[in-house]
Order: structure tokens, then C-alpha cells, then sequence
């Protein structure tokens, strides 16, 4: 239990001597590297390696800075005994700068955490006087979960000089964090108010440490830090609840397209379709193949390959909706024991189809540069791209389907076929032609929706498993029939399901909502939402 | 069919057969009697195809290899495949299957241990003989069974004191977050034991698990965000197994989550279970192993240049353009050749003799190291490895023990341990 403690406070020296050089000597960048300093940081243990590069930062220069982007590129190899950056192919003497040839047998420099942290302070330390803004925005970031005491003579000049005012508040922010430490408990306190107002998890994380027994003694001190670890708490929470709603939504959106194509099909149409996760299984294996063709033939423009796939998809997997409507549903309609069993054969050999063409294995594909990462809303809440765009592509697919079932003069003579099929042919509907149509419509959403689940999950030949349940769930619950309920189903079940996974865990929740739809159904047969009327079956 | 037809079929078998009859008799020679039967039992579809497939095609490349250099004891190997498809149940119908039906000599399979104790029950009725090559959670020892994966302390163990030093970044407060089964269960038992002898606290352990094929991390993600602001060094220890691991790391990525601050090691997360995740966000987080395809030494260049061409020439899809080897496909091809040494050592493909010809042999492992089957507790002697992930999706070797450390089975931070044996039951000779 000690050992660590003791670690740290090696570390905490090690960080302080390092940052009382900077500060001494960071104005002129002009003294080379020597060749010596340059193996002593990039060779050797840990350690030693770390007191080198204090060392040499006592007499910065240019080649020191190389050397440390170099270091944290992991572009810096060694041969006997001299030190050389690698980049694009050239080799250059990390100590002089010049060109020269790398040895065959030049071996590569590892860094671990702990190394790259210790480069990265160093590094954000030179950039923190940077006369570019956002180069000394970066390094505030980079420092803010580094705080120590010994920082501070840097930090101190670089408020100095600050102009932004934005920049400027959060210095201070860290120069507090850096004094809720120091020996005098007036500077302690002045500390602990200016971080209450922080909303930072890391900040939270530092004086909660300093609350641990090992940490403050001061009982004034105390009460402040629990108070403003209450102040940051409250700001959190807002954060942790938005988060919790935000995944909710995400799965929710997930659930409202894997299960809107099965509210046609099944819903409107009454076809038990056990084939449709595999209809989203060819949506999402079509991404993939529009993915290695951009890959193949359109390097430049891959990102875009989501915006072609998205129709592709659409085609393809309503291209196979129509077939199978054409050749098997079509002969099965009033019978849904029979069309569930086709419909589950047809899956078996969609499913088998597949591994044969593209192997068992899981596809990968590629999030798009733009849909990686995410943004940062609030201090402890990140949203991921690929999240935020799959709740927006739901409602737009939504959107889509309302427009399409209750403007158009297709979707008015879905609705008539499937209230009164009679009455429809009566009326001179080509009631065949309308069945394919609307199964299509049906089979081309759930390849829209594997074309989603592509971006935020794996792509097999089992991919559609995984969902029919899922899907059927959402159909019933809303009420058989309705677009309407199917959102407020997907969206609710969402909800409940992050809500209580947050609470019990993923395994209980998943049981959890199980149950809860069981009793659902038993109490309410028809749904959320019920077709009112006589013609309702 | 006239007549005249039939007369040229006739003749054509008459010379094929006599054709035939004239090589195999010269081929006698070399090969005496039928082929040995090779059972490989891993999973080809399912949730852990992901990881198992490519044991599949390394077991394979090893027969080969074998069978090229004129097979054991002048007799060719035959690989016998069959897809459990990631269902425990299969596990044991498909190893019935391998034992009585195909009458295989030897099996290399499973990955998960919930498989390996599916199918335990059948090795020890039918007295077969499984070679299981992946790191698990100890707790078991079979006579039937070889373990050239990792044991506890081959692999969680230093990998936990690695993370509470000061290199790994004295890590005070640990999440466990697994897949719900009997190995990360286990493994977190042992883990939360060993935690506890080291001073900490059970309110500083948060433990998770997830069902197996998970595909949606955000709110797991979120927790070891928030339980990680509550002061001290934080890290992840995962257990996640399968396909999981690509939407977990994807979101760990998406959601910003830096190894330098919440740094997360991995005991089943190697080279091929990252193809196809983008590696640039996860840049620092590890990973505990006894073999990396990065290690530098010749018996490793070798190993990755063969599967380079393996792969190549069957065409395997993703390794024909991205060649990967990995930890368990190391430990399948040392037990493959260590069963080859051992079946020459008896002279026999008898499972007992087999056994007791197992004990003490060595092979020179792609680690580096030469592996060696312990004598009593058959699992191997193996060196520990830590790296981190770097942007390319290979690992830095951050961390490795001077030499290989004997297997510890039985932990002895689960209680009772310290009664069992070292020695499977109904062992006949050591």
C-alpha cells in the first residue's frame, strides 16, 4: 500500500525539478541538443530516462523540442548508441538535425503512459507561451489534469501574459487546482472557493483526494473542500442525467429503425416476417461492400462512402423484399402460421447465404473520419458523432415513411389494401402490385437500418438475430398497426432500458425490461396504441 | 451406357487402381498405415468467431508444416474441422462427435472457458485429449486436458501489480468489467482477492458485467466516467470476450476516454480482435499477453513470415492483405508441436502414453523463450508481456518478466486453494 504513495512522490519531485527548469530557463530556445542528452532521454529505464529530460530542459532548444514531438509520434529510433528521427522516410540526427542514413538494425524507442504524460507536460509547458491561441488552449487542456504545485511559477507568467479572457479564467482555474496543496492554509482556502465553481470530473477527482485522511488535516479546510466537492457534484449531476437520456434516445432511435420497417410489414401488412433482421443484415453487408469499393476505386472520397451506401442499401435490401413478396409471401397471405415458418426458413437461408459468400466472420467496417469521435457538451458528457447521427437519420427515415404512407397516393392505397383488401380491388387497387410495393418499402427500411447499425455495432452473418426480437418487441408494445406507437415504444423502451442498466447493470436490465413488456402485453393485448374502429382485426 | 463405354471404364479403373496400388505401396515406405486424425474444435460463426477462426487456420498451417516434413512417426496428419458456432451445448456434441466418431488421436479447440467445461465431462468419459490455448481463469486441471494458455498468474496478476506500479501509473481504484461467464467471474474473484491483500478497499472496486455479443458500451462507458472522478488513479481491467470488444473500444474512443487518464488492460483483446477498430484514440491502453506479434526475435520473425505466407497462399480473408498473429495462435502451435514431440517420445497416439510423454517437453516459442511443459500441473512455463496499443493497432512492449513463470492454477487468492493438488486425478505416471 505504501510503495505507490512513495512512487508518487517521486514522481511529484521528478515533475517539480522539471517545471522549476523551465520556468527558469524558457525564453531563449538556442543551445543545441547534444547527442549525449538526446540517448540519455530516449534510452535506459524509466527513471533515468525522465531526470534526463529534466535535465535537458534546463537548456531547451529547438532540437529538444524535435526530439520530444518526435518521441511522442513514435517516430525515434536508436543505433548504436545514437538517436535518430524517422520521419516520411528520412532519417535525421535527432541531436544535430541533419540528414543522415539510418543503420539496418536501428531499433524503435518505446514510450509507456507514464513517459508520453511526463513529454506531454513538458511539451504543453513550451506551448503554453505560444503566440498562437489555440496551441495554448491545447496546452491548458494537456495541464489541467497535471496539477502540482510546481507548475505554478509557469502557470503564474503565463496569466501574466494571457490576453484571452477565456483562457486567462481557466489558468487561474488551474493555478487554484495547483495551490489546494500549498503549505498556507489561506492560500489553501482562496484555492478550494475558486475551484467550487469549477465543473471539472479531474478537479472533483483532486480534492476528493484531498479529503482522504493522508490528505487535508485543517478542519476549516475540510468543510470548505467537502462543500465545493458538493458545488461540482450538482454541476455533474446535470451532466451524468443528460447523458443517461442522451443513450436512451441513441438506443431508442437503434430500436425505432429496426423496428419501422417491421411496422409495414408486420404492422400494416400483417406479415409475420421472422426474415427481417436478415433484411437488415443485407442492408448492413451492402455498407460494407459500398465501403470497400470507395476503398478500392475512390480512395480520396471515402468518407463519403455512408452517404452511397445509404441508398444502396435501400435498393438492395427492397430488391429482395420485392423478390421474396413475388415468390413466397405472396402464396402465404391469411396464414401467418405458415408465413412464419416460410419467413424463418427464408432467414436460415439468408443467413447461410451470406456466410458463404462473405465468411463467417464479422466485416469490418469503418466509421468515416466524421463520425468518429464525439463532442464535448458538458465537461463529463461527450457525445459520439455516430450516436448524434443515427437519432437524426431515425427521424429523418421517420419522417420519410409518415410522408410517404399518409401523402402520397401509394401510401393511401397501402392503408385502404390493408384496411379492406376487398373493398381496395373494388375500388379498382391493384392489390398485388400494392402488397410488393409495401413489403419492399418495408424490406428497404430495414436495410436503412442496418446501414446504421453498421456504424455503431459488428457486421455478421448474425447481425439480424440479435435484433428481431428487439424489434418485434417495439411493434407490439406500440400497438400493432401504428407509426405512432412504434415511436413511443422504441423511444420508451430506450429510455427504460439505460435507465435501469445505469441502476442493476446490463444483464438485470435486459431481464428487467423483458419482464416489464410481458406484463405489458398481458394487461393491455393491443398495445399502447389501439386501431379504433371495426375494421381493426 | 454401352457396352464399349463401360469396357474403357472398366480398364480406366483397372490402370488408375493399378497406378495407385504402385504408389501406395512406395509411399508405404514413408507412410506407413492410415493418417492420425487431428480433431479442431473452435467456433466459426457466432459472437466468438472473432477470435476463434483464425486458431482454426494457425492449427492448420501447423499440420501442414507438419505433414510436409514427412508427418509423425511416418504417418500424415488428417485435420478433422467442425463449427461449434459459439453454442457451449455444441461444444460437447461436436467433441462426442471428434472422439467416437472421427476417432481423432488429439483436439485443439475452445476459446471461452464456459466451452472448455462444456466439453470437459466428454474428454474424461471418453478419455480423449483437448489442447486448450487460451489464457483462462485457472481454478481447473484435467488429466486430459493441456493448457498452453496463460494461468491467472501468468497473465491478470502481473498485469494488476503492473497498473498499481509506478510505470503503469499507480492506479488506486480498479473497475472489472467483464462478460458475463464462469471465466471473467472467476477471474474478478481472484482479481478482487488479490486487490484486497494489496490494502484496497472494496467501496474503490466497482465490478460489471455485460452479455455475451453486447454491442452498446455508452452506459458502461459513462460509469467508469463517473467513478472516476471520485478521486484517485483509476483503471480498467477487462475481461470483455468476443465481437463485444469492437463496439467497447469504439466507444471508449468516440466518448474520449484517454489512456492516460483511465488507462484499460485487456485479457482478451489482442491483434486480431483490433483489425477493423480505429486505433488512433485508444493509443496507450493495454493489453496482458505471453506472446506479441511486435516481439523481435528470430523464432518470431519466422512464425509471422510463415502465417504471412499461410495466409497468402490460402487466401484467408483479411490476413492475405493484413497478416495478424496473436497470443493463443502462438500457444496453439507450440501445443500442436509439443503433442507432435510427445506421440514421437511414446511411439504412440495413445492418450495415456501421450500424457506421460507430454511432461518436460520444450519448444522453442515465437516469444522468444523456450516454453516448457511443466511436469506435474500440465500447463506451460511462459514469459508475461504488457503492451500498449499503438496508432497501428500493434502493441509496444512496455513490461515483460525476465523469464518464464511457472503456471499456478490454483490461485491462491481464492480460499481453500492452497488443499488442492498439483496434479490431475488419475494421472498414471509423472
Amino acid at each position: 500500500m505504501r510503495l505507490p504513495d512513495v512512487f508518487n512522490g517521486a514522481r511529484r519531485c521528478l515533475s517539480t525539478t522539471l517545471f522549476a527548469l523551465i520556468f527558469v530557463t524558457l525564453p531563449q530556445l538556442s543551445l543545441a541538443l547534444t547527442p549525449e542528452a538526446a540517448k540519455a532521454i530516449a534510452v535506459g529505464e524509466n527513471d533515468d530516462r525522465l531526470s534526463a529530460l529534466a535535465k535537458a530542459i534546463a537548456e531547451p532548444s529547438d532540437g529538444l523540442v524535435r526530439l520530444i514531438d518526435a518521441l511522442l509520434d513514435d517516430a525515434v529510433k536508436i543505433a548504436e548508441g545514437r538517436v535518430y528521427i524517422v520521419r516520411d522516410g528520412k532519417a535525421l540526427d535527432a541531436a544535430t538535425g541533419a540528414e543522415t542514413t539510418l543503420p539496418p538494425n536501428a531499433e524503435d524507442v518505446v514510450n509507456n503512459n507514464r513517459v508520453r504524460g511526463e513529454l506531454d507536460t513538458a511539451r504543453a509547458a513550451f506551448s503554453l507561451l505560444s503566440e498562437d491561441r489555440n496551441t495554448r488552449a491545447k496546452a491548458i487542456t494537456e495541464l489541467k489534469d497535471e496539477a502540482n504545485e510546481a507548475k505554478l511559477p509557469i502557470i503564474d507568467r503565463a496569466i501574466a501574459k494571457e490576453s484571452d479572457a477565456e483562457l486567462k479564467s481557466r489558468l487561474q482555474q488551474l493555478r487554484a487546482a495547483m495551490l489546494v496543496a500549498s503549505s498556507d492554509k489561506a492560500k489553501r482556502l482562496e484555492a478550494v472557493a475558486a475551484l467550487a465553481s469549477s465543473g471539472e470530473p479531474s478537479v472533483k477527482s483532486l480534492l476528493q483526494e484531498r479529503l482522504q485522511p493522508t490528505g487535508e488535516s485543517d478542519p476549516e479546510v475540510r468543510t470548505a473542500l467537502a462543500n465545493a466537492i458538493k458545488a461540482i457534484d450538482a454541476k455533474l449531476v446535470w451532466g451524468e442525467r443528460l447523458g443517461v437520456i442522451f443513450s436512451g434516445a441513441s438506443l431508442g432511435s437503434i430500436l425505432l429503425l429496426v423496428a419501422l420497417g417491421l411496422a409495414i410489414t408486420y404492422g400494416l401488412m400483417g406479415v409475420i416476417n421472422m426474415a427481417h433482421g436478415e433484411l437488415m443484415m443485407i442492408g448492413a453487408y451492402t455498407t460494407y461492400v459500398v465501403q470497400n469499393l470507395f476503398r478500392q476505386h475512390l480512395p480520396s472520397g471515402f468518407d463519403y462512402y455512408i452517404l452511397a451506401a445509404i441508398p444502396v442499401a435501400f435498393t438492395v435490401s427492397a430488391l429482395v423484399g420485392a423478390v421474396l413478396e413475388r415468390t413466397v409471401i405472396r402464396w402465404l397471405y391469411g396464414r401467418p402460421l405458415e408465413t412464419l415458418l416460410a419467413t424463418w426458413g427464408i432467414s436460415l437461408v439468408l443467413i447461410q447465404s451470406v456466410r458463404t459468400l462473405f465468411g463467417a466472420q464479422n466485416v469490418p467496417v469503418e466509421n468515416p473520419s466524421f463520425l468518429s469521435g464525439g463532442v464535448a457538451v458538458m465537461s463529463n458528457l461527450t457525445l459520439p458523432y455516430n450516436r448524434i447521427a443515427i437519432i437524426f437519420f431515425a427521424f429523418f427515415v421517420l419522417a420519410l415513411v409518415y410522408l410517404l404512407i399518409n401523402k402520397t397516393r401509394l401510401g393511401l392505397f397501402v392503408r385502404g389494401v390493408t384496411q379492406n383488401r376487398t373493398m381496395a380491388s373494388c375500388m379498382g387497387v391493384n392489390t398485388a402490385r400494392i402488397d410488393t410495393y409495401a413489403f419492399a418499402l418495408g424490406a428497404g427500411i430495414a436495410g436503412l437500418a442496418g446501414c446504421a447499425l453498421s456504424q455503431v455495432g459488428n457486421v455478421g452473418p448474425d447481425l439480424g438475430q440479435n435484433y428481431i426480437v428487439d424489434s418485434f418487441l417495439v411493434v407490439v408494445l406500440g400497438g400493432v398497426g401504428q407509426l405512432a406507437g412504434t415511436v413511443y415504444a422504441a423511444l420508451g423502451l430506450g429510455v427504460l432500458n439505460k435507465l435501469l442498466e445505469g441502476w442493476t447493470g446490463a444483464v438485470l436490465a435486459k431481464i428487467a425490461v423483458l419482464a416489464f413488456i410481458v406484463v405489458f402485453i398481458q394487461r393491455r393485448p393491443q398495445g399502447i396504441f389501439a386501431l379504433k374502429g371495426r375494421s381493426a382485426d | 451406357m454401352t457396352n464399349s463405354v463401360r469396357r474403357h471404364t472398366l480398364k480406366a479403373i483397372a490402370a488408375a487402381s493399378a497406378v495407385a496400388f504402385g504408389s501406395s505401396f512406395s509411399s508405404l515406405a514413408v507412410a506407413q498405415g492410415a493418417p492420425i486424425k487431428v480433431g479442431v474444435l473452435h467456433s466459426l460463426s457466432g459472437t466468438m468467431a472473432i477470435s476463434e477462426t483464425v486458431l482454426k487456420d494457425v492449427a492448420l498451417m501447423a499440420i501442414d508444416e507438419i505433414n510436409a516434413k514427412g508427418g509423425v512417426l511416418g504417418r500424415k496428419l488428417e485435420p478433422v474441422v467442425v463449427d461449434p458456432a459459439s453454442n457451449w451445448p455444441l461444444f460437447a456434441e461436436k467433441a462426442r462427435q471428434l472422439i467416437s466418431a472421427d476417432k481423432v488421436a488429439v483436439t485443439f479447440g475452445c476459446w471461452t472457458s464456459v466451452s472448455r467445461k462444456s466439453v470437459l465431462p466428454v474428454f474424461e468419459e471418453l478419455n480423449g485429449l483437448l489442447f486448450y490455448p487460451v489464457q483462462y481463469e485457472g481454478e481447473e486441471l484435467s488429466k486430459n486436458v493441456f493448457y498452453t494458455g496463460a494461468a491467472p498468474n501468468q497473465q491478470a496478476i502481473p498485469a494488476v501489480e503492473y497498473l498499481m506500479s509506478k510505470d503503469g501509473g499507480s492506479a488506486k481504484r480498479f473497475v472489472l468489467l467483464g462478460t458475463d461467464y464462469v471465466y471473467p467471474r472467476t477471474t474478478n474473484k481472484i482479481l478482487r482477492s488479490f486487490l484486497k491483500s494489496k490494502g484496497i478497499a472494496d467501496a474503490d472496486i466497482m465490478e460489471e458485467y455485460t452479455p455475451f455479443g453486447h454491442s452498446d458500451y455508452q452506459t458502461i462507458i459513462a460509469k467508469i466516467k463517473k467513478f472516476s472522478s471520485e478521486g484517485k488513479k483509476t483503471a480498467v481491467i477487462s475481461t470483455i470476450n468476443g465481437d463485444s470488444n469492437v463496439p467497447f473500444y469504439k466507444e471508449l474512443g468516440n466518448q474520449g476516454l484517454k489512456a492516460k487518464d483511465v488507462p484499460v488492460v485487456a485479457f482478451s483483446v489482442g491483434e486480431e480482435e483490433l483489425r477493423g477498430v480505429d486505433t488512433k484514440p485508444l493509443v496507450g491502453h493495454l493489453a496482458a499477453w505471453n506472446y506479441f506479434m511486435s516481439l523481435k526475435n528470430p523464432a518470431n520473425d519466422e512464425f509471422t513470415k510463415k502465417w504471412a505466407a499461410y495466409a497468402k497462399a490460402k487466401n484467408l480473408p483479411g490476413h492475405k492483405d493484413k497478416p495478424l498473429t496473436n497470443d493463443p495462435m502462438e500457444a496453439t502451435y507450440i501445443g500442436i508441436y509439443m503433442w507432435k514431440q510427445a506421440v514421437e517420445k511414446a511411439k504412440s497416439t495413445d492418450t495415456d502414453k501421450v500424457i506421460a510423454a507430454m511432461a518436460g517437453q520444450t519448444f522453442k516459442a515465437p516469444s522468444g523463450f523456450t516454453a516448457k511443459m511443466d511436469e506435474r500441473n500440465h500447463h506451460l512455463h511462459k514469459p508475461v508481456f504488457i503492451g500498449e496499443i499503438k496508432a497501428d493497432g500493434q502493441f509496444n512492449i512496455v513490461w515483460k518478466t525476465p523469464g518464464p513463470v511457472r503456471a499456478n492454477p490454483w490461485s491462491p487468492f481464492i480460499p481453500g486453494n492452497d488443499k488442492k493438488k498439483d496434479v490431475p486425478d488419475g494421472k498414471t505416471k509423472i
